[in-house]
């Protein structure tokens, strides 16, 4: 008779181990397939697992085993009008190697991958590896305004609502009986006594007897008398406040939307972005998003028609900086909100307006910001936006800027960006 | 329709499923004789299907990253639909654990239940090679011990360190077997106690590799048994494990877990199409005997028949999804056949197998069973008739001709040679290179010389120079790759 076990409910994933070995062997082969990925998936679906492939020379297993060549004989099912002696020409691929699967998928690289499935926390673990926000040190520090309310065990004091009623009543037991043990001790000790004299043959008016009967009453008098519960027993719900820091983010976009933009840049950025919001997400509960386009006047403007409407005209990047401290000096205080911005042009920009830019960034948006990063998309020489710039960065040490040629640039750029600093 | 039917519904339950088991039991033992362990049907989910799958189908097993690969690559061909999990993974234990796993039908999970259970179990426990190679008892305990140990090490050494050592034993595991001597049974216990007096002897062992005080030799030095070892050795993992100069103890202790590991799964190879066929021969007849019984229902055999057709189907070599012969079908076409030439003998069959021809083939099939493997069954018990109903054709391709050349088909002339020319096909010898450990310089560099035993001058594959890689890791010198010819010629392949 057979022994049946069900055992659906047993953990189903016992291979997540060998399964975390295999990536953490290939680790190297998988962050460069990720990257790859980033740079050729389509930009909507960015947030999801991806198919990584490694070279499947790199993780075979290898054995001893015959190649091509020499003598062998093999028997085959399924004769028609073979008849002994026939001679037959030699098939093209495979050369009869008794498996009969051709190598598919010949076409392309003519090299097959082992392509599977990475998760999305496994695919952005590569992704972003290595890399870490900038400054998070100062967040901890200050920004510490909101408090959060945890349970901190029991107090002997506090508010009526908060008693416990369990732990102030086994209190109340374990001091009734420690405090009554001795004299119940003595009680049957007494009622010991008291036993033996009375099967002894002595008489119920003995004084002997009546003594012990008065004491043993008397004992049992004082062990009723003690309290049920008494104030040294209860026991509060205790609550503290902890200090929390902020865990909320926001990420101010800056895009130029000017005649120079075009689509392909502005797709360019967009990758950008939301790199940096993925890579937000993972060090922040909750990430506001500001999109302030511009070409000579600055707008506040949804996602889509942030990345899809088309405008024309020239380029004040002031107006994007203006409007940007005057949204954040409004609804997100600094010391609530860790404040990143990220800001993509293609360079244009009056010559004029550029140091207006310069001093409104070291004067008003600097000092509210944990890391400001601003990228340029061209092929093209710098004008005077990025020179203006660059003694930006000569005074704040959180502001990055990084060119972006083309699509396989932004990783990279990103990865510069935000690739862990020594301290 | 009859009252005894058991259930005409395709769902299953544990009830019903013990009541199949109790039937089928009583046909197993009862009617057909078949002797098994007991048996420990777990019912589990397709998830941890996948998990079995990629520990090699080990309950257990130490952890390492190629079963990690494995796993991912079940679970994408799975996910993506390019491939059904198997319905049953049956593990030689004592008891015989079998999985079934919940999507399956009734009806399936009744064929499991017959072809597992039943017929796998009992090959498991009648088999020589199994009876010879593996402890159906300790291979649990064993497995413990060797996950334990390993994690230990681990801990102790690093993983990285223990997982490069498990890379290259892995790369010798089928190359991990004496072929000719039994090996002592596995037991936990003894395991344990012998394991440190082990480490303490081996070590003992591998200090002559070491010794400096000069040997007192002949005055001429060229010594004749300066060859060592004296015989080629061809169970390269043993060797290794005792004569390797450099490995710590505790690294001859996982070489040697890999190897009975490799040991365990020896016999497996040897016996794909007898254990296959055998146990496909059960279900298919012990699942007739219940329709026969009136215990099933109609549709009940129509939905085992599709999925046991689906099985034992041969596609004939020139079809597209042709992937050589199937060991389902070749291994049932051949115990059908006995039991056939024993019940129903033609002339022809009293002449090719007068001992069994008539004979009772109850019998006839458990001594095959009992003393076979699948080089030595194809060549005692592949039947004329068989081979004309599978139309076989044997073919000789030598790369020094142009064409390939038809050798024998299914003709009176043609039979032996196309018996013998099968039966080859599943001598592990011929499809498997023999590589023998040939000579350790022990008076100059230690360095180890392998040859390679070339047969029909087939030489090896491109996964030499990794493999010698792989050798050099566990040796600690120099080691050499040599191919021996036909001719008696010695020609150098790789070295590292």
């Amino acid at each position: 008779m057979a022994h049946f076990i069900d055992r659906r409910l047993n953990g189903k994933n016992k291979s997540a181990v060998n399964r975390q070995r295999f990536l953490k062997r290939y680790k190297s082969q998988l962050k460069r397939s990720v990257a790859d990925a980033v740079n050729k998936r389509s930009i909507t679906d960015i947030d999801s697992g991806e198919r990584v492939g490694i070279p499947s020379k790199d993780i075979s297993e290898p054995v001893f085993h015959h190649g091509k060549g020499g003598v062998r004989d093999m028997v085959h099912p399924g004769n028609k009008d073979f008849v002994t002696g026939d001679r037959i020409r030699r098939p093209e691929a495979g050369s009869g190697d008794g498996s009969g699967q051709g190598k598919a998928g010949r076409g392309g690289t003519g090299e097959d991958d082992f392509v599977f499935e990475l998760s999305r926390d496994e695919f952005l673990d590569l992704l972003f590896d290595d890399l870490e926000l900038p400054n998070l040190v100062r967040n901890q520090l200050m920004g510490t305004t909101e408090f959060k309310t945890v349970r901190a065990g029991y107090s002997t004091d506090g508010s009526p609502a908060n008693i416990d009623v369990v732990r102030s009543l086994k209190g109340a037991i374990a001091r009734r009986t420690a405090i009554g043990a001795p004299w119940r001790a003595r009680v049957r000790e007494l009622e010991g006594e008291l036993e033996e004299l009375l099967s002894g043959g002595i008489d119920e008016t003995d004084p002997r007897v009546c003594e012990l009967r008065h004491e043993i009453d008397r004992l049992h008098t004082r062990i009723a008398a003690l309290p049920f519960i008494d104030t040294f027993d209860l026991r509060y719900q205790s609550f503290t406040r902890l200090p929390e820091p902020t865990s909320k983010a926001v990420m101010v976009c800056i895009m130029d939307v000017s005649g120079s933009m075009d689509q392909v840049r502005k797709n360019l950025a967009k990758r950008f972005f939301i790199l940096l919001y993925l890579f937000l997400q993972r060090n922040y509960d909750k990430i506001d998003v500001v999109f302030i386009r511009h070409h000579t006047i600055a707008q506040e403007v949804d996602e889509e028609d942030f990345f899809y409407s088309r405008e024309t005209g020239g380029t004040v990047v002031s107006s994007a900086l203006n409007l940007a401290y005057d949204i954040l000096s409004e609804r997100y205080d600094s010391s609530v909100w860790n404040i990143y911005a990220a800001q993509a042009s293609d360079g244009d920009n009056w010559d004029s307006d550029s140091t207006i830019c310069r001093d409104l960034l070291i004067d008003k948006l600097m000092p509210l910001m944990r890391y400001f990063a601003y990228v340029e998309i061209t092929p093209r020489q710098h004008q005077s936006l990025w020179y203006a710039y660059q003694e930006v960065r000569a005074m704040h040490r959180h502001f990055a800027m990084q060119e972006i040629a083309g699509p396989e640039d932004i990783f990279p750029v990103f990865r510069e960006l935000f690739k862990r600093q020594e301290a | 329709m009859s009252k005894t039917i058991i259930s005409d519904s395709s769902e299953w339950s544990f009830p019903l499923l013990e009541r199949f088991d109790r039937e089928i039991a009583r046909l197993a033992h009862n009617v057909y004789g078949l002797d098994t362990y007991a048996n420990q049907i777990e019912v589990i989910s397709s998830e941890q299907m996948i998990d079995a799958y990629s520990s090699v189908g080990l309950p257990i097993n130490y952890q390492h990253w190629s079963f990690g690969k494995q796993f991912v690559a079940t679970e994408q061909t799975y996910r993506r639909g390019q491939m059904g999990l198997a319905y049953e993974i049956v593990i030689n234990s004592d008891p015989c654990i079998a999985y079934l796993m919940e999507e399956n039908t009734l009806p399936m999970q009744a064929l499991v239940i017959a072809h597992a259970c039943y017929g796998h179990n009992s090959f498991f426990k009648g088999n020589y090679l199994f009876r010879t190679w593996t402890s159906a008892d300790a291979i649990i305990d064993y497995l413990v011990f060797a996950r334990r140990y390993i994690a230990d090490c681990e801990e102790r050494y690093g993983q990285a360190e223990v997982e490069l050592l498990l890379d290259s034993c892995h790369a010798l595991m089928n190359h991990g077997v004496d072929r000719y001597k039994r090996p002592t049974p596995l037991s936990l216990a003894e395991e344990r106690r012998r394991q440190k007096d082990r480490e303490a002897y081996l070590q003992s062992l591998v200090n002559d590799l070491w010794r400096t005080l000069p040997v007192v030799e002949d005055a001429d030095g060229a010594d004749p048994e300066s060859q060592w070892p004296q015989e080629p050795q061809e169970n390269l993992l043993y060797f290794i494990e005792k004569n390797a100069p450099l490995l710590e103890p505790w690294q001859r202790e996982v070489v040697r877990i890999v190897r009975k590991l490799g040991q365990y799964f020896y016999p497996q190879r040897q016996t794909q199409v007898m254990n296959e066929g055998w146990a496909t021969f059960w279900h298919y007849t012990l699942m007739n005997h219940l329709y026969d019984e009136g215990l099933v229902t109609d549709g009940f055999m129509m939905e085992f028949l599709q999925s046991h057709t689906g099985v034992v189907f041969q596609p004939p070599f020139d079809a597209p999804y042709y992937g050589g012969i199937n060991p389902y079908a070749l291994g049932f076409a051949m115990m059908r056949d006995i039991r056939r030439i024993c019940e129903q003998p033609t002339d022809e069959d009293r002449h090719w197998f007068p001992d069994i021809a008539g004979g009772d083939w109850q019998g006839v099939l458990d001594f095959a069973m009992r003393n076979f493997k699948d080089e030595s069954f194809i060549a005692q018990y592949l039947s004329p008739n068989l081979m004309r109903e599978l139309r076989l054709f044997a073919i000789c391709d030598d790369d020094r001709e142009e064409h390939l050349e038809v050798t024998a088909i299914h003709e009176e002339q043609g039979y032996r040679a196309l018996r013998q020319a099968l039966s080859e096909q599943y001598n592990l010898g011929t499809r498997e290179p023999n590589i023998q450990v040939f000579n350790v310089d022990l008076r100059g560099d230690r360095s180890m010389t392998l040859r390679h035993y070339r047969h029909n001058r087939r030489p090896l594959g491109d996964s030499v120079d990794e493999m010698l890689r792989h050798i050099r890791r566990l040796w600690g010198f120099t080691v050499r790759l040599e191919a021996l010819d036909e001719q008696g010629r010695v020609q150098l392949i790789g070295e590292c």
